[in-house]
Formats: structure tokens, sequence, C-alpha cells
């Protein structure tokens, strides 16, 4: 057992976790954060994607134990007061989801992108979302959806 | 997954006494992490190097540009000191695995693996890199041993990798179009008096291609590659390509890099 101090959406958290525990499980299994799905667990399909320190990572290949002292944002973490994220707003406005398994991290995904590049080309979308695969939509609304949301954040 | 001790060290002296038995360090772990999941490894301890200050960063002179062990592949990709003295190595960084590895994956963790199909080891390669170690330097001719395998002894630890700085140098990948790690990528350096081209993703270790670098250290152009002969003899062959079109890649990609030196 290792203890950690992590703050998850702005909460503090100080608990004793095994040391070999995924960020994904601990998010989904202890805090009932499920919004983080996982889906392939080899870190490929990018569904788990929350961001660490600011950073898009893939929750299921990275431990708590690594993120003592980090800042971690999920998908119930973006939305403000009950209003939804802009990106949140344009995946709804666009139908940039059908099943909706791969969307939490596809906005995730995507909004570090528009944190990193303000105004992304359709290239620089589709080469973005490389680590977010969706078996629904065919991708159009989904970087439509972002594209929307670019212009709006 | 197996359970394991986790320990952060906060310097080299203690991750190496940390390191005995079977431990391993930890840095991105975007390939010791899925290994340890699939059980094709298992350690009792993981030693975090992350929080070890001075193993992270950029340093540019005037003939080197020497990159810490856990500087990630996204902060080589965006370093405009990376960009400006050796513009091949950021877009190779920002072609490696897909933005959440590169956010988290690094350098060092990437050559200590030496992946047959990574894209680091071949720049290792060409670019004449030396690996800084806190027990000495390595050449990285000496370095990549085999698959999956290094000059790195128990309990060595890469501190900084250090590549020489060419007059031009372009890296170009065929990737696998789901891994995105390389089925052929070839990296070509020219230098006043050599130029150095190595292969990954073609064998079961990355190598230098003695028949490239002598044709295109006598004439660096497209066509000198054309009379080039490439044997398939010990290249890979899988679902994706035999290892007689890997040798076809292989000039194929050189060309390629060659004429966006």
């Amino acid at each position: 057992m290792i203890s950690i101090n992590i703050k998850i959406n702005g909460k503090k958290i100080s608990k004793e976790i095994p040391d070999n525990i995924l960020l994904s499980e601990f998010l989904r299994d202890n805090l009932s954060l499920t919004g983080t799905h996982v889906g392939c667990d080899t870190s490929q399909c990018g569904t788990c994607v929350v961001h660490l320190n600011g950073n898009s990572v893939k929750s299921c290949t990275t431990f708590v134990a690594d993120c003592d002292g980090a800042e971690v944002t999920t998908i119930e973490g973006i939305a403000n007061n009950g209003k939804m994220h802009p990106m949140q707003e344009a995946f709804k406005k666009h139908h940039g989801l059908q099943c909706g398994f791969c969307t939490p991290g596809m906005v995730m995904s995507a909004v570090d992108l528009l944190k990193k590049n303000k105004n992304p080309s359709e290239q620089e979308i589709r080469d973005w979302l490389e680590g977010n695969i969706c078996r629904c939509t065919g991708y159009q609304g989904i970087v439509a959806a972002v594209k929307d949301a670019a212009s709006k954040m | 997954m197996k359970s394991f001790n986790f320990k952060s060290a906060a310097n080299t002296k203690e991750a190496t006494k940390l390191a005995s038995g079977r431990a391993t360090f930890l840095a991105g772990g975007m390939s010791l992490i899925p290994a340890m999941k699939l059980r094709l490894a298992a350690y009792s301890d993981l030693i975090n190097i992350k929080k070890i200050k001075g193993l992270s960063g950029i340093k540019v002179s005037s003939k080197s540009l020497k990159i810490g062990a856990t500087t990630t592949h996204a902060e080589v990709a965006a370093s405009k000191e990376v960009g400006k003295s050796i513009p091949s190595l950021s877009m190779l960084a920002d072609g490696i695995g897909d933005p959440q590895v590169r956010n988290r994956g690094t350098i060092g963790g990437s050559i200590a693996n030496n992946d047959p199909a990574a894209d680091y080891p071949s720049a290792c390669l060409a670019l004449n890199a030396t690996i800084h170690t806190n027990k000495r330097k390595i050449s990285s001719d000496k370095f990549f041993k085999g698959m999956f395998e290094t000059d790195l002894k128990k309990g060595e630890l890469i501190e900084a990798v250090e590549f020489e700085i060419p007059e031009k140098s372009a890296y170009a990948k065929y990737p696998n179009p789901a891994s995105r790690y390389a089925i052929v990528g070839v990296n070509v350096a020219k230098y006043k008096n050599e130029t150095r081209v190595s292969v990954t993703g073609a064998a079961s270790c990355v190598f230098r291609s003695k028949e490239l670098e002598s044709a295109l250290s006598s004439n660096f152009s497209v066509s000198a590659i054309d009379k080039v002969n490439i044997s398939d003899k010990n290249l890979n062959e899988d679902i994706h390509a035999s290892a007689e079109y890997r040798a076809h890649l292989i000039k194929v990609m050189a060309k390629k890099a060659v004429s966006s030196c």
C-alpha cells in the first residue's frame, strides 16, 4: 500500500491505495467516477483519456501511485455548474456520438488539442484524434464538433 | 497485474540503490505498463525516476543537442531548440504513437526498451548519439545490442541522450496504420565527412545500412540510392510485410528521406 495526495476535479483526496492500481480503476471503482470508460485496457482506444496536470493521458496506462501530488480532470469535471462545456455542446449539436462509449475520451482529447492549438485544421484534428477510436460515427460528426468548438472557445 | 512496490527516487544515487533484485526503472511507462498488463514482464519494484531533478530538459550547443532522459516526446516535438538544431528529430518525436503516448512517453524509456520498430533508436544511430548514464558514456553504435536488448547494466540509468548536430537530416517512416510503429523507418544524417543511415522496423534490432551510407557518403542524392542493393536476408517477415517488401521499403524510405533533407 502507498499513500497518495491527489486533486481530482478540484477536490483534494488523500488515500492509501495498492501500489499497482491504475488511474482508470481508481476513478471508476474507488471514486465512482464512471464517466471515464475502459474500452481496450491496452492504451489503444482512448475512451479512458483524462487530463493529468493539464495534459491528456490514458488513465488505463497510468498508475495512481505515479499521480501523487498531481491534478486530474475527468469528463465529470469539465462542465461548469451544470452547464455543459462548449466541446460537449458541440458534440451534441453535430451528432459527434452515437452509442457514446468513446465520447468521454474524445471530448477530453479534443479539449487538450484546443489548449495547444486554438485553430486546428481538419487534418490536425484527425491526426490528434489518432489515439481515440469510434466505431459508430465514422468521425465526420466528431471532426465537425471539434471545429465548431474551436470557433467558440 | 501482479503486485509490486512503487517507489519514487529523489536522485540517481537513490534510484540505483533501489534498483536491486527484480526491480526496474519507470519513466513514462508507455511500453512498460502494457508489457506488465500482458504479463510479458513482472517486477518486484518499480522505481519512478520522473521526480529526479535534472533528468528532464533540452540543451543545445554549437555541436550537439542534449535531451534529458525523462523529457517527453511532446516536449521534444514542441521544443524550438530541437526544431532549429535538428528538425528531423522534432518530426520524429511528433510521429510517435498518439498525443497521449507523446504526453507521457520519454526518450530515455524508448531507447532503454529498444523496441525493434521504435523511432528514437534510429535517430540515435543516424545522429551519432552518445548515451549518458550515471556510470559512463556509451556510443550509440555500441548501445543497441539486439531485440529489446541494450548495453545497459543492472541498475544503470540513462541520464541524457546527446545528438551530434548534422548539416542536414531527415526521417522517413512507413508506419503500421494501427500502431504507428515503423514497418520500416529510415533515418539519414549528412555530416561533413560522412553520411549515416539507420533503419528501424525492418529487422530484429535497429541497424546502420553500410550500403546506403557508402553510396550517400560519396554522392548525396536520390539517384545514388538506385544503384544500392538491399538484401532481404535477416529482415522481418510478418502479416504486415514480407522480408522482400521491407527490403524494397528501405530504399523507398531512404529516397524519401534524402529528398526531404
